[in-house]
C-alpha cells in the first residue's frame, strides 16, 4: 500500500462570481521513501495541492471532493484536533521563505523543543538533547551554542536548515516541501536540496517537492507530476516525463527552458499564458495554447495524448510584417565598442549617527557595491553580467543609465563621456539608450493607460509629433511586441506578467534606441512566458541591430542571450569571456562554482558537490581576493593580495591568482561548511 | 473595462469589487444613508427648521422648558421641546449640526492638503526638509490630539482681542483641529512616497529624463492618494468629535452660535432640573453622526486593504 | 544598547527644551506679563519697575535660560487669576488626576486585552461581533456624552453615586487620597469608568487587529504545520508577538488618559490638573497653561522613553540592534 494516496482531489474557492475550482480531479500516490516532484507554472494549483494534503488550505479555500488517505486511512475529513496530531508527527511541511517561517521572538531551541515534546513523550532535558542533535544533523555549526540564539542571528540558508530540522524533528514519514529554495541564492539552493535529500533518504521519509524549477526536479525527484490550471497534465518517472514527455504542455515547457550547451536561435515557445481560474477552458484546459489541438480536446479532458511527434507549428513566427516597418539602419553589427566602462566604482557610505561614532569610535564604513569595473560592449552584441544577489550587477545598470552617480571611473557611450550626466541627459545620447526592468508589476505606472506609458519617452524627448502620428506610432509598437493596437487604451492591471513585460519593451524601443540595459527582464516570469520574451528580445536584436547589457542570475538564460559573459562577485568582475568559452573552459573558481549550481536537465545524475558557504556581508568583505573563504584553491597570497583582471588564453580575462599561477582546479572537499553568518 | 465614457466608468464601478463589498455590508449602507440624511439636514437647515433659534424677538418665554411634543405638557409646534430660553431644540440642533459638519469637513480638508503636501515634499525631497517635517510630526504625535488642539486653541485665543473671539471661533476651531491632524496624512504620504519613489516605473521615467517635479505630480501623487481617502474618512469622525469636545469644554463655539458640543454643554448645566431633552437630542445626533462616519471609514479601510480580504 | 540609551535620553532632553521654548514664548508674548501683574491704574514708573524686576528687557536667550532654570526648580511664577504660585496649585491638584488616571488605565488594560484577544480568536462568534459593534459605538460616542449619560442614570435617576467631586479624602503627607474612604471610592467609580471606556475600546480594537495580523503570519502557519496545539499557537506564539506592539500602545494610551482626564474632570467637576488647565485656557492664565504644558510633557516624555527602553528589553531583534527601534510598532 502506498504511504499517501490522493484520489480525485478537488479544491474550491467560493467567491462572489461563483465557486472557483483551483484543483480538479487530481490523483496520485506517494510511496514510502519516495520523492515526488510537483511542477507547474504559477497558478497551476501545485501549492494548493500540498496545502490540501496537510490540511492547511487558507480559508475560504476548501476541499470540494475526493479523498486523501495516509496509510489507507482517510485524513481529508478528520476533525481539526485529530488533523493537528497528524501534522508534524506524520506529515511535516517546509515553506518557501525561511525569513518568515520562524517566530522571531523564540530561540530556535525553544521552537525545536516544543515541537518535539508536542509529538513525542520526552522529558525536557531529552528533548533538548534531541534538538541539539537535529541542529548538528542539518549542518549548523556549534549547535549547542546556536540552540539559544534567535532566528535573526542566522543567515537565510542557515534558517532554512533550522526549518528543515523543525519539519523533521518529530520524525514524520512524509514531508511537503513547498518551493523550499526559491527564496535563496543559487549556491545556497543546491546545499539545501542536497541536505533535504540526504536527511529524508536516511530516514526513509517520503517528500512531495513542490517547485516551479524543472532543474531541481530533474536532480532530486524519483517521479514527477506536471500540473496545469489545477489539473494534472502528466505524471510518471522523472526520466520519462522530462525526456519523452507525452503531454504537449510538458513538451512545450521542457523546450522553453534555456539550457547550457550550443546556443539555439530560438527557444520553443508556447503561445499565450495560463488561464485565470475564472475562465478555465472546457475540455483539456490546455487546448487554446496547444499546437496539436483537435476537436476532441474541447470536450474531454484527455489523459495523455497518443501522438508523440514533435510539432513544428510551435515556433511559427507571426510578426514578420510589423518587423519590417521598424528602422533597420543599424542592422549590420560591427565590432566597434558602443559602450565602454573604465574603473567604475560605486561606494555607499554607511555613516552611523553622530552619537554612535562619538561613543563607539567607529570608522565610517562603506559598501563597495561596484569596485573598479572594466567592460567593453561591442555594437550589436550582448554582454551579460551574472552573479548572486548583492554582487553589484544591478548597480552597474543603474550607473550606466544615470540613475545613480559613480564614485569613480568613466562610462562612455559611442565615444561620449556620460559618467556624471544625470538620467535623461544629454537627451541626444540618452534617447539612444533605454532600460527594461525586472518586475513587470512595478515598472508600469498602475494609474496610466498603456498608450500614455509607451508614449512617455516620445513626449519627453519631443519626438511624438502630432497626436495622430503618436497614436499610429504607439499602435505600431504594440503590434511589434505582439500585442493588439486596441490594448493601448487599457490599464496595466488588465494584462498578464508576460504582456506587461511586452509593454515595457515597447516603451523601451519607442525612441528607436541602439542600446538596451535589461535588468533581470524575465526573472519574475514563468518559464513558458520567459521563452516568449527571450525570443522576442533575440528577434529585436537581429532585426534592429540592438546592443544589450543583459543582467541575470540564471546562467542558462544568459547562455541563450549572450555573446560575452561577465561574472561578478562582491562588486568585482572576476571573469569575463566569450559565452561559449566561459561555459566550456571556466577559469575562475567562482565561475566553476556557479556553473556547478546549474541543475542538470539531462538526467545524468552526476553527483554535484554543493557549493560551500554563502556570500559574505558586503560591508566587511574578506581581505585579498573576496572569494578566498569559499575557494578550494585559496592560499596565503589569495588571503592578502587582491588579484587583477588579466587576459587569458581563451580570449577572456580572469582575476585569480590560482589561474595565473596555474594551480589546477581541485574538487571542493565534501562537507565543507562555512558558518558565514550575516551580521546581526 | 476600458470604456472611457462616463457611463462606461459608472458601469465598471458598479461591477467593481469595491461596490460589491459595499452592497454586501448592510451596516455600511445604513450608515451611508444616515450620513447623507444628516448632511442634507445640515445643508438645508435654514429651510427645514421650523423656527429661527437666533431670532430673539420671536422667542416667547412662556414656551420655555417645554418637553418633547409626545410627552405630557409638550407642544406640537416644538417637536423636540424647548430649552430654558424657549428656543426650539430641533431648530438649534439643525443649526448646530450645520456648524459641526462645517468645522469637521473644513478641518479635514485643511489637514489633508497640508499633510499631503508636506508628506510629498518630505518623501520626495528628503534631506533637511524631511528631517524638520518629521521631527515636528514626531513631537506632535507623542501628544494626544485633543491636548494639542487645546493648546493651539488657547494660544490663538490669547492672540485675538477678546471682542473678536466669538466671531472668529469657527476659524480658530478649524485651524486648531486641522493643524493637529495633518501629521497622520504627512506620515502616510511620506511612507508611500518613499516606496513609490523606488518603484521601477519611477526609475523608468527617470531614465528618460522626466523632471523631478513632473515625476512627483504625474507619477507619484496619483499612487499615494488612495490611503489618504481612507484616512480622511476616519478623520472626519475624529474632527467632529474634537470640535464637539472643545465646544463642550467651553473653548469652542460660543453659545450665541452653538455647535452640537455647545448645545450639550449648555444643556448639561440644567441636567439636574430634569430637562433631559436639551442634552439627549444633540448628544444622540452627534453620536449617530460620528458612528456613521466611523462605520464607513472602517469599511473603506477593510475594503481597500487587500491583506484583510 | 548604551549608545541607544544615551541617544534616547538626548532626544528626551531636546523635546523638553523645545516644549519649554513654546511655554516660554507663550509666557512672554501672550498678552503683556506686566499688565497681568500691576493694577489697571498703575503709573508708567511702576510698570517700568515691574519690567525691570521681571528682566523683560534682557536678550531673549537669557530670558529663556532663566525660564528653563526656574522651571527646572518647579518655579513657574504666579497664576494671573488666583495670585498663588503655580507650582503649589499644580501640586495640590496632582493626586486627584493621578488616582483617576491610574484606576482608568488599570481598568482599560485588564478588560481591553482579554476582550481583544477573544474577538481576534473567534472573529465570527456572536459575542465577538456584538463586542465589535459595541466598541465602534464606544469610540464614536463622545466621552462627555458618556459621562452625562452616566450622571443622568446613576446620579439623577437612580441616585446611587455622586455626580461631582472626590468625596472624602485623607491626607498622607502632601498627597491626598480618595482610596481610603467609602465616599472617595464611590466618587471615583463613574469618572474612572467614563475615562477608561474610550481607551478600553481602543485597546480592544488594537489588540484584535494586531493579533489577527500576527495570526496570518507565516510563522503561525508553520507552527500549525508542525502540529502544535492551538493553545500553544494562540497563547504562546501569537500572544507574545501581539503584546510587544501593545506595550507601545499602552505608553501612548497613558498620555491619552491624562489628556482625556481634562474632559472627565470638567464633566464631574473633579478637582484635578485638567480642570485647572481648562480654567486657565478659558481665562488665558498663561503661567498655569505653560506650567501644565511643561509638566504633562515631562510625564509623556518619561513614559515614551521608558516604553522605548522596555521595548528593547523584550524584543530580541532590537536587543541585538537597537537602532532599529525607530520602526517600533511596525
Amino acid at each position: 500500500m502506498a504511504l499517501l494516496e490522493v484520489e480525485n482531489l478537488k479544491v474550491e474557492f467560493p467567491t462572489r462570481k461563483g465557486v472557483l475550482t483551483a484543483v480538479d480531479s487530481v490523483s496520485f500516490s506517494v510511496e514510502q521513501g519516495e520523492i515526488l516532484g510537483v511542477v507547474g507554472e504559477s497558478g497551476a494549483g501545485k501549492s494548493m495541492t500540498g496545502a490540501a494534503v496537510i490540511g492547511l488550505l487558507e480559508p475560504p479555500g476548501r476541499i470540494g471532493g475526493g479523498q486523501i488517505r495516509l496509510d489507507g486511512k482517510r485524513i481529508d475529513n478528520l476533525p481539526p484536533s485529530e488533523m493537528r496530531k497528524v501534522r508534524g508527527r506524520h506529515i511535516g511541511a517546509i515553506f518557501q521563505d525561511p525569513l518568515t517561517s520562524l517566530n522571531p521572538l523564540f530561540t530556535v531551541g525553544e521552537q525545536l523543543v516544543e515541537t518535539i515534546r508536542t509529538h513525542l513523550p520526552m522529558s525536557a532535558a531529552d528533548a533538548r538533547k534531541r534538538a541539539i542533535e537535529w541542529l548538528a544533523e542539518v549542518g549548523i555549526p556549534a549547535p549547542d551554542k546556536r540552540f539559544d540564539q534567535y532566528p535573526h542571528q542566522f543567515s537565510g540558508g542557515m534558517r532554512q536548515r533550522v526549518v528543515i530540522a523543525l519539519a523533521l524533528c518529530a520524525e514524520p514519514r512524509l514531508i511537503i516541501a513547498d518551493e523550499p529554495t526559491t527564496a535563496l541564492d543559487v549556491s545556497v539552493q543546491a546545499q539545501i536540496i542536497a541536505l533535504l535529500k540526504r536527511v529524508c533518504r536516511e530516514r526513509n521519509a517520503a517528500v512531495i517537492l513542490v517547485t516551479h524549477d524543472m532543474g531541481v526536479i530533474a536532480e532530486t525527484a524519483d517521479r514527477v507530476a506536471v500540473m496545469y490550471a489545477g489539473r494534472l497534465a502528466e505524471i510518471g518517472p522523472v526520466a520519462q516525463v522530462l525526456q519523452k514527455p507525452s503531454h504537449p504542455y510538458t513538451a512545450g515547457l521542457m523546450g522553453s527552458i534555456p539550457r547550457i550547451g550550443p546556443r539555439p536561435d530560438r527557444l520553443i515557445q508556447i503561445e499565450g499564458s495560463m488561464p485565470r481560474l475564472t475562465d478555465i477552458p472546457k475540455g483539456c484546459a490546455f487546448n487554446p495554447r496547444c499546437p496539436k489541438v483537435f476537436a476532441n480536446c474541447h470536450h474531454n479532458p484527455a489523459r495523455t495524448a497518443a501522438d508523440r511527434r514533435w510539432c513544428g507549428r510551435l515556433s511559427a513566427l507571426r510578426r514578420g510584417d510589423a518587423m519590417n516597418a521598424m528602422p533597420t539602419s543599424l542592422k549590420t553589427a560591427d565590432n566597434r565598442t558602443l559602450l565602454s566602462v573604465k574603473g567604475l566604482k560605486k561606494h555607499f557610505a554607511m555613516t552611523k549617527p553622530f552619537l554612535n561614532r562619538l561613543i563607539e569610535k567607529e570608522e565610517p564604513q562603506s559598501v563597495k557595491a561596484v569596485d573598479g569595473l572594466d567592460l567593453d560592449i561591442p555594437r550589436g552584441q550582448t554582454l551579460s553580467l551574472v552573479g548572486e544577489s548583492g554582487c553589484g550587477k544591478s548597480t552597474v545598470a543603474r550607473l550606466i543609465m544615470g540613475l545613480s552617480t559613480p564614485s569613480g571611473g568613466n562610462i562612455t557611450f559611442d565615444g561620449i563621456d556620460i559618467s556624471r550626466a544625470p538620467a535623461g541627459s544629454p537627451a541626444a545620447v540618452r534617447q539612444r539608450m533605454q532600460m527594461i526592468f525586472q518586475d513587470p508589476y512595478a515598472s508600469l505606472n498602475p494609474r496610466w493607460r498603456v498608450r500614455d506609458i509607451i508614449a512617455e519617452p516620445l513626449r519627453t524627448y519631443g519626438l511624438s509629433g502630432s497626436r495622430e502620428e503618436e497614436r499610429r506610432e504607439v499602435d505600431r509598437l504594440l503590434e511589434f511586441v505582439g500585442l493588439n493596437a486596441k490594448d493601448g487604451d487599457k490599464f496595466p492591471h488588465e494584462f498578464s506578467g508576460g504582456q506587461r513585460q511586452r509593454i515595457s519593451i515597447a516603451r523601451a524601443i519607442s525612441t528607436k534606441p541602439e542600446f538596451l540595459v535589461c535588468d533581470e527582464p524575465t526573472s519574475a516570469l514563468d518559464v513558458s512566458v520567459q521563452a516568449q520574451i527571450l525570443n522576442l528580445m533575440r528577434e529585436m536584436q537581429r532585426e534592429l541591430g540592438l546592443t544589450y547589457l543583459f543582467i541575470s542570475h540564471d546562467l542558462a538564460v544568459v547562455n541563450f542571450m549572450s555573446d560575452w559573459i561577465g561574472v561578478m562577485y562582491l562588486g568585482r568582475l572576476v571573469e569575463v569571456a566569450p559565452a561559449a568559452e566561459l561555459f566550456n573552459n571556466p577559469q575562475h573558481p567562482y565561475t566553476r562554482l556557479l556553473l556547478d549550481t546549474i541543475p542538470d536537465l539531462g538526467m545524468s545524475k552526476r553527483d554535484r558537490t554543493p557549493a560551500a558557504g554563502e556570500v559574505p556581508n558586503p560591508i566587511s568583505p574578506p581581505p585579498g581576493c573576496h572569494f578566498n573563504p569559499r575557494c578550494p584553491l585559496a592560499n596565503d597570497r589569495c588571503r592578502s593580495e587582491a588579484p587583477v583582471l588579466r587576459a587569458y588564453a581563451n580570449g577572456g580575462r580572469v582575476s585569480c591568482h590560482a589561474a595565473e599561477e596555474g594551480r589546477g582546479p581541485a574538487i571542493v572537499p565534501a562537507g565543507m561548511e562555512h558558518s558565514t553568518q550575516t551580521a546581526p | 473595462m476600458s470604456d472611457t465614457s462616463f457611463t462606461g466608468r459608472l458601469r465598471s464601478f458598479a461591477d467593481s469589487d469595491l461596490f460589491y463589498s459595499f452592497r454586501r455590508s448592510k451596516t455600511t449602507v445604513i450608515a451611508s444613508i444616515a450620513l447623507a440624511l444628516l448632511v442634507f439636514l445640515a445643508v438645508f437647515a435654514p429651510v427645514i427648521s421650523p423656527h429661527n433659534p437666533f431670532d430673539i424677538a420671536g422667542l416667547n418665554l412662556l414656551d420655555s422648558e417645554l418637553p418633547p411634543s409626545w410627552q405630557e405638557g409638550g407642544n406640537p409646534a416644538y417637536l423636540l421641546g424647548t430649552d430654558t430660553q424657549a428656543r426650539d431644540v430641533l431648530s438649534s440642533l439643525l443649526y448646530g449640526l450645520r456648524i459641526s459638519l462645517l468645522v469637521g469637513f473644513a478641518s479635514v480638508i485643511l489637514a489633508a492638503v497640508l499633510g499631503v503636501f508636506l508628506g510629498l515634499v518630505g518623501g520626495f525631497v528628503g534631506g533637511i526638509a524631511d528631517a524638520i517635517i518629521m521631527r515636528i510630526a514626531d513631537v506632535l504625535l507623542s501628544f494626544p490630539a485633543i491636548l494639542v488642539a487645546l493648546l493651539i486653541n488657547g494660544v490663538m485665543r490669547g492672540i485675538l482681542p477678546a471682542n473678536q473671539q466669538d466671531s472668529a471661533a469657527i476659524v480658530v476651531l478649524v485651524l486648531s483641529i486641522g493643524l493637529t491632524n495633518w501629521v497622520q496624512y504627512a506620515r502616510t504620504v511620506r511612507g508611500s512616497t518613499l516606496v513609490e519613489r523606488q518603484r521601477e516605473y519611477v526609475q523608468a521615467a527617470r531614465t528618460i529624463g522626466v523632471g523631478p517635479l513632473r515625476i512627483m505630480l504625474t507619477h507619484i501623487m496619483p499612487n499615494v492618494l488612495g490611503p489618504v481617502l481612507v484616512l480622511a474618512t476616519i478623520n472626519l469622525g475624529m474632527a467632529v468629535l474634537t470640535e464637539a469636545t472643545l465646544s463642550f469644554l467651553g473653548v469652542g463655539m460660543p453659545a450665541t452660535q452653538p455647535s452640537l458640543g455647545t448645545l450639550i454643554r449648555v444643556g448639561n448645566e440644567y441636567l439636574f432640573s430634569g430637562i433631559w431633552w436639551v442634552v439627549i437630542f444633540p448628544s444622540a445626533t452627534l453620536a449617530v453622526l460620528v458612528l456613521a462616519v466611523n462605520l464607513i471609514g472602517d469599511w473603506l479601510r477593510d475594503a481597500l486593504n487587500p491583506k484583510l480580504r | 544598547m548604551f549608545v541607544f540609551l544615551v541617544r534616547r535620553l538626548f532626544q528626551a532632553v531636546m523635546v523638553m527644551l523645545a516644549v519649554a521654548f513654546i511655554a516660554f514664548l507663550m509666557f512672554r508674548y501672550l498678552g503683556d506679563p506686566v499688565n497681568n501683574i500691576v493694577s489697571q491704574d498703575a503709573t508708567q514708573e511702576q510698570r517700568e519697575e515691574v519690567r525691570q524686576r521681571l528682566h523683560l528687557d534682557d536678550p531673549m536667550i537669557m530670558q529663556y535660560g532663566r525660564f528653563v532654570a526656574n522651571a527646572a526648580q518647579g518655579d513657574f511664577g504666579m497664576s494671573y487669576r488666583n495670585s498663588r504660585p503655580v507650582s503649589a496649585l499644580l501640586a495640590e491638584r496632582l493626586p486627584a488626576t493621578a488616582e483617576l488616571v491610574l484606576v482608568a488605565a488599570l481598568l482599560s488594560l485588564v478588560l481591553g486585552i482579554p476582550l481583544g484577544i477573544y474577538t481576534a480568536l473567534k472573529p465570527r462568534g456572536i459575542l465577538s461581533q456584538g463586542l465589535q459593534i459595541l466598541s465602534l459605538i464606544g469610540i464614536s460616542l463622545p466621552t462627555f456624552v458618556t459621562g452625562i449619560l452616566l450622571i443622568l442614570i446613576f446620579s439623577v435617576w437612580l441616585g446611587w453615586l455622586p455626580s461631582f467631586g472626590r468625596g472624602e479624602v485623607i491626607d498622607i503627607g502632601w498627597w491626598s487620597t480618595g482610596f481610603l474612604t467609602l465616599s472617595g471610592i464611590k466618587a471615583l467609580i463613574l469618572p474612572s469608568f467614563m475615562l477608561c471606556l474610550f481607551q478600553l475600546t481602543l485597546i480592544m480594537r488594537l489588540v484584535r487587529a494586531e493579533m489577527m495580523e500576527v495570526l496570518r503570519a507565516d510563522y503561525i502557519k508553520f507552527a500549525k504545520a508542525r502540529g502544535l496545539r492551538n493553545k500553544t499557537i494562540h497563547f504562546r506564539h501569537a500572544l507574545k508577538n501581539t503584546l510587544i506592539p501593545v506595550v507601545t500602545i499602552f505608553g501612548l494610551q497613558l498620555g491619552g488618559l491624562i489628556a482625556f482626564a481634562i474632559i472627565t474632570e470638567t464633566v464631574f467637576q473633579w478637582p484635578g490638573m485638567g480642570a485647572l488647565f481648562i480654567q486657565a485656557v478659558n481665562f488665558t492664565d498663561v503661567p498655569v497653561m505653560a506650567a501644565y504644558l511643561v509638566m504633562v510633557s515631562l510625564i509623556f516624555v518619561i513614559i515614551n522613553t521608558s516604553v522605548d527602553l522596555l521595548y528593547n528589553v523584550i524584543d530580541p531583534r532590537l536587543r541585538a540592534d537597537p537602532t532599529r527601534a525607530s520602526g517600533r510598532g511596525a
